[in-house]
């Protein structure tokens, strides 16, 4: 096993294991805390598929941004596990259930499927550089670039809108 | 399109390449995760979260098809397989809008309601 494969699993299994402890945190604060770390070796997932930029973006827009802006409502509501609304024990049975059984579905689809044997590229390759992606990105998606400038503008006003008193 | 891989590129890429199933099989997992918390909580906060964790396996998943389609094409194309990081930069650009959005609509419903959970919202149905 050399140092990539054994960051992989590293980094799997610590997702796999932030990710349920999300989904079974009383308290709403520390299900953002493990949420941020599932989102910091997502980053590293992408650091080793040597996708540097979205790496990068992924730790300010998404652990930087949104998360602060989860654990700023969070507080501003002054949740905590007292205030957690509590679920019939068999609806939550019901969706674990459920939730495993998509699990089961899509691996027993998947397992035998033709793309296994390919590999996905580590450490090398640079379309994920900047350099690369910031050319093509303003010259074949320039559009949908300023496009989703208006969506932030229209997110924007109505987040304003939204939460201004009436 | 079939992409072809023959032994020798695999003799040399072995080194520098993962098996791109198991990204297929922690994405699946990162997002059932992310489906049985929304069956599973009532918190909408929570929910929201778990909304964001079934997003970031897809942006995963696409990151990695991308670096699988660049390893096999990159003789004919030294750019094969960048549409796949844009699309994962433009989702994260949707999400960031979404969430501003949807934490304003939370907070406007908990000061309605003085609560978070999602039960109270059914009489949406009435």
């Amino acid at each position: 096993m050399n140092a990539t494969q054994f960051l992989f699993w590293f980094l799997s299994v610590v997702a796999i294991f932030s990710a349920i402890m999300v989904v079974v945190s009383k308290n709403p604060v520390h299900s953002v805390l493990w949420l941020i770390i599932v989102f910091f070796t997502i980053s590293g997932h992408y650091i080793l598929l040597n996708a540097q930029f979205l790496a990068i973006v992924n730790l300010i827009v998404y652990a930087g941004a949104i998360m602060v802006l989860f654990l700023f409502v969070i507080m501003l509501m002054n949740l905590n596990s007292d205030t957690e609304p509590q679920k019939n024990k068999w609806l939550k049975i019901a969706g674990v259930i459920g939730g495993g059984a998509l699990l089961l579905v899509l691996v027993a689809a998947l397992k035998d499927a033709d793309i296994k044997n390919q590999l996905a590229q580590t450490g090398t390759g640079d379309i994920g550089l900047i350099h690369n992606l910031g050319i093509a990105l303003f010259n074949d998606y320039v559009i949908p670039f300023e496009v989703s400038s208006i969506l932030f503008l229209s997110a924007m006003v109505g987040a304003v809108v939204i939460g201004k008193k009436e | 399109m079939k992409i072809k891989i023959t032994p020798a590129i695999r003799a040399e890429t072995k080194r520098e390449s993962m098996p791109v199933n198991y990204y297929i099989f922690l994405a699946i997992a990162l997002f059932c995760i992310g489906v049985a918390g929304v069956l599973t909580r009532r918190n909408a906060i929570i929910i929201f979260m778990c909304i964001e964790l079934m997003l970031n396996a897809v942006n995963l998943l696409l990151v990695a098809f991308s670096k699988m389609h660049h390893l096999a094409l990159k003789a004919t194309n030294p750019n094969a397989g960048i549409e796949g990081q844009l699309f994962v930069f433009f989702i994260m650009v949707v999400a960031a809008a979404e969430v501003s959005v949807g934490l304003a609509i939370i907070a406007m419903m908990y000061r309605n309601t003085h609560s978070v959970d999602v039960n109270f919202l059914n009489r949406l149905k009435h």
